[in-house]
């Protein structure tokens, strides 16, 4: 990593389009798109109308912004980090907290936007997927407030290692259905929310946890999520934080909360750096890092960055946290590393592991294994960088969940 | 004149539907294939709809995605797919073959490269499933240039607007999703069928092919009184699927289940006046 990159900012603000993106194909340059079963183009375009009218309505505006403090508990804090800074040997290192977000992760500011829009187009259940569970608890519990039958498709092999989380989405009234097809994890559960969509499209309406899918998902997820950035950008004006931070760090697994983080930042001179899942080393091919290792090429709905091999078909993914365990990302993800916007990197499971253990002793927080990787890549960071900058962590989700695996990983019997 | 129109004039000729059966390419094994394609032309196919497995193949449903698994574990590419179609053409080269898959392999393989070596093994149209209208401008064209017929799809869901829209660029002829859903699930409701497909006809002279949701050889019959051709998909897969080691086994499940569709569609032409078929033609 180079100093000067935090220094300097990303991009010069004139030349960057930005605020165009997607086009009206739901297009980022050469990524995003449609391209679905015919069946779903119509419940499609239905969306993008309802989003589009809900988002210049003033009452959804009001709907939406009491959620998100009533219910989700925002503002978030932002907290200086100063025992893991001290430790790093460099810049100060500060938390966004969405871990402390009602149902523990980012992932509930999208799902009351969607379930909120769902709700307004009159659909009556809700489908979605999920990894490591965060999105499906998040979805669980709006449905419930919201009266919304609910049902939560997730791989097998992320049903073993998350199963609290699912008898927590049982808990508050969801159906986790069990997918056994593929890579048993969230690629797979994503084909199968897919599957129930084209279904059911009547009544139903699938909320997608990541800024991937077909447009205008990516759009959508975005715009929901940047109340990270937008907040944050409020919050660094602060005496003691004392203005923009140097450089901006989130993990990527889909991308929503670094987009969440980023976007409001894209045309300040801040530096920004998406951590993909290394797994055991990107060279091992056993990762989920399609921005680093990935090719061009058309997964779930968009045109994006995947992991794929020579013949077009989509590889299976390792990675320790099973949020980032993903072989696509977002597609305006991929316009934003082939622009240069954002520097994209991996951690390793090693590397995340000790990061989450660290974050334990020394702040007494305990991080999701998503955010550990961009804890992990921001204590490299501030090594680099002068004690009077500031590194700015999308701390995404707390470490609770995770706690089996974290034992099964360093051969820990519970 | 290419294979579907011959194939598909032909038919018009006599009053009937075409048979289109799928198989996924590959399964259970690139060398099976043309054989079972044999076995299908002599069971009655008309035409023939060879799947190219996908990893996520997202439209469809459990029989053609473990279909598509097994293809992929026995090692099966989208050039293994074009070398079946080539060594199927050596000892047929009347029956039109189609394929039917995702984007991203040919996408991978390149699209130039793709129609050019699909063209040269003697394919005659290419179904994308997730190649949308929108998306289409930049793909289906080259496809057609190249000789290749790209079919599109129409679904309920799709509008009357949007149907103008997809006829526009379609070629060979449209596939209409008989049911929403994915490949093999609920049994198709033959009743609004017939409004469906008239919808249709005046945006197209093209054939309109039903697929999803046909079972049984009733349903074929039902589908064959309306439409221009009947796709037969999980219910052949399914056979396919119980493959034993004895390739002989599996043609000769395959050629039972398929010639009872054939015998029932040919029933049906027999008893019922094709009435809307008049319709398409006098549109």
């Amino acid at each position: 990593m180079a100093t000067s990159d935090s220094q300097a900012g990303n991009n010069p603000a004139a030349a960057t389009p930005l605020e165009s993106l997607p086009d009206a194909r739901g297009h980022f340059g050469p990524y995003g798109g449609r391209f679905v079963a015919e069946t779903l183009m119509a419940p499609l375009y239905e969306l993008e109308a309802a989003y589009a009218s809900a988002m210049n309505d003033p009452d959804f505006a009001r709907d939406l912004a009491r959620d998100l403090s009533d219910f989700v508990g925002r503002p978030t804090p932002l907290y200086h980090a100063a025992a893991l800074s001290a430790e790093a040997g460099g810049a100060q290192i500060w938390l966004k907290r969405e871990d402390l977000a009602h149902t523990g992760a980012h992932k509930i500011n999208n799902t009351v936007g969607q379930a909120l829009l769902a709700q307004r187009m009159g659909k009556t259940r809700i489908v979605a997927e999920t990894g490591a569970g965060q999105h499906g608890i998040a979805t669980a519990s709006v449905a419930a407030r919201l009266g919304l039958e609910c049902v939560i498709y997730m791989g097998s092999e992320d049903m073993r290692r998350q199963a609290t989380n699912v008898y927590r989405m049982r808990l508050v009234g969801a159906e986790v259905r069990s997918v056994n097809a593929g890579s048993k994890t969230l690629k797979d559960a994503m084909n199968e929310a897919l599957r129930d969509w084209v279904t059911n499209v009547d009544d139903t309406f699938y909320i997608i946890g990541t800024v991937a899918g077909p447009h205008p998902y990516p759009q959508m997820v975005r715009d929901f999520q940047s109340v990270i950035g937008r907040e944050a950008r409020e919050q660094v004006a602060n005496a003691q934080f004392g203005g923009l931070p140097d450089a901006l760090v989130a993990c990527v697994g889909g991308g929503s909360n670094a987009l969440g983080l980023f976007y409001p930042f894209l045309d300040d001179a801040v530096a920004c750096y998406g951590v993909e899942a290394g797994g055991k080393g990107v060279a091992s091919g056993q990762h989920a890092a399609p921005l680093a290792e990935g090719q061009s090429g058309v997964l779930h709905g968009n045109r994006t960055y995947v992991m794929q091999d020579e013949n077009g078909q989509v590889l299976g993914t390792h990675s320790v946290s099973a949020g980032l365990d993903y072989p696509g990302v977002g597609p305006e993800h991929a316009w934003l590393k082939d622009k240069g916007f954002v520097h994209y990197v991996s951690i390793e499971d090693a590397e995340a592991l000790d990061a989450l253990h660290a974050t334990c002793r020394r702040e007494g927080i305990l991080p999701a294994l998503e955010t550990a990787h961009a804890i992990a890549y921001a204590r490299e960071l501030a090594a680099s960088m002068r004690p009077d900058q500031t590194i700015l962590v999308n701390c995404s989700g707390r470490g609770d969940k995770d706690m089996a695996s974290v034992a099964e990983a360093e051969g820990t019997s519970l | 004149m290419n294979r579907l129109d011959t194939t598909f004039a032909a038919l018009r000729d006599t009053g009937q539907a075409a048979l289109t059966p799928f198989i996924t390419a590959g399964d259970p094994s690139p060398d099976a294939t043309p054989a079972l394609m044999h076995t299908l032309v002599a069971a009655g196919a008309d035409v023939i709809e060879l799947g190219v497995p996908f990893s996520d193949p997202m439209a469809d449903g459990p029989a053609i995605q473990s279909a598509c698994e097994r293809a992929l574990a026995a090692g099966t590419t989208l050039a293994d797919v074009l070398e079946i179609v080539a060594k199927f053409r050596r000892d047929d080269d009347s029956t039109p073959v189609i394929l039917m898959g995702y984007f991203n392999p040919i996408d991978a393989m390149g699209l130039a490269a793709f129609t050019e070596r699909a063209t040269a093994a003697g394919v005659d149209g290419v179904l994308v499933v997730d190649m949308t209208a929108e998306e289409a401008p930049d793909t289906l064209p080259l496809i057609a240039d190249a000789g290749l017929a790209p079919i599109c799809l129409v679904a309920p869901t799709t509008s009357d607007e949007r149907i103008q829209r997809i006829c526009n660029h379609a070629g060979g002829f449209v596939y209409y999703v008989s049911t929403k859903g994915v490949t093999g699930g609920e049994g198709i409701d033959t009743a609004r069928l017939a409004d469906e497909i008239t919808r249709i006809r005046p945006y197209t002279s093209l054939p309109v092919a039903v697929g999803f949701g046909v079972r049984e050889p009733a349903d074929a019959a039902a589908v064959a009184n309306v439409a221009d051709a009947v796709v037969i998909g999980s219910s052949l897969v399914r056979q396919v699927a119980t493959y034993n080691g004895s390739l002989d086994d599996t043609r000769n499940r395959l050629h039972e289940t398929l010639a009872a569709m054939r015998q029932a569609m040919n029933s049906a032409m027999n008893s019922i006046p094709k009435t809307s078929k008049t319709t398409r033609e006098n549109a």
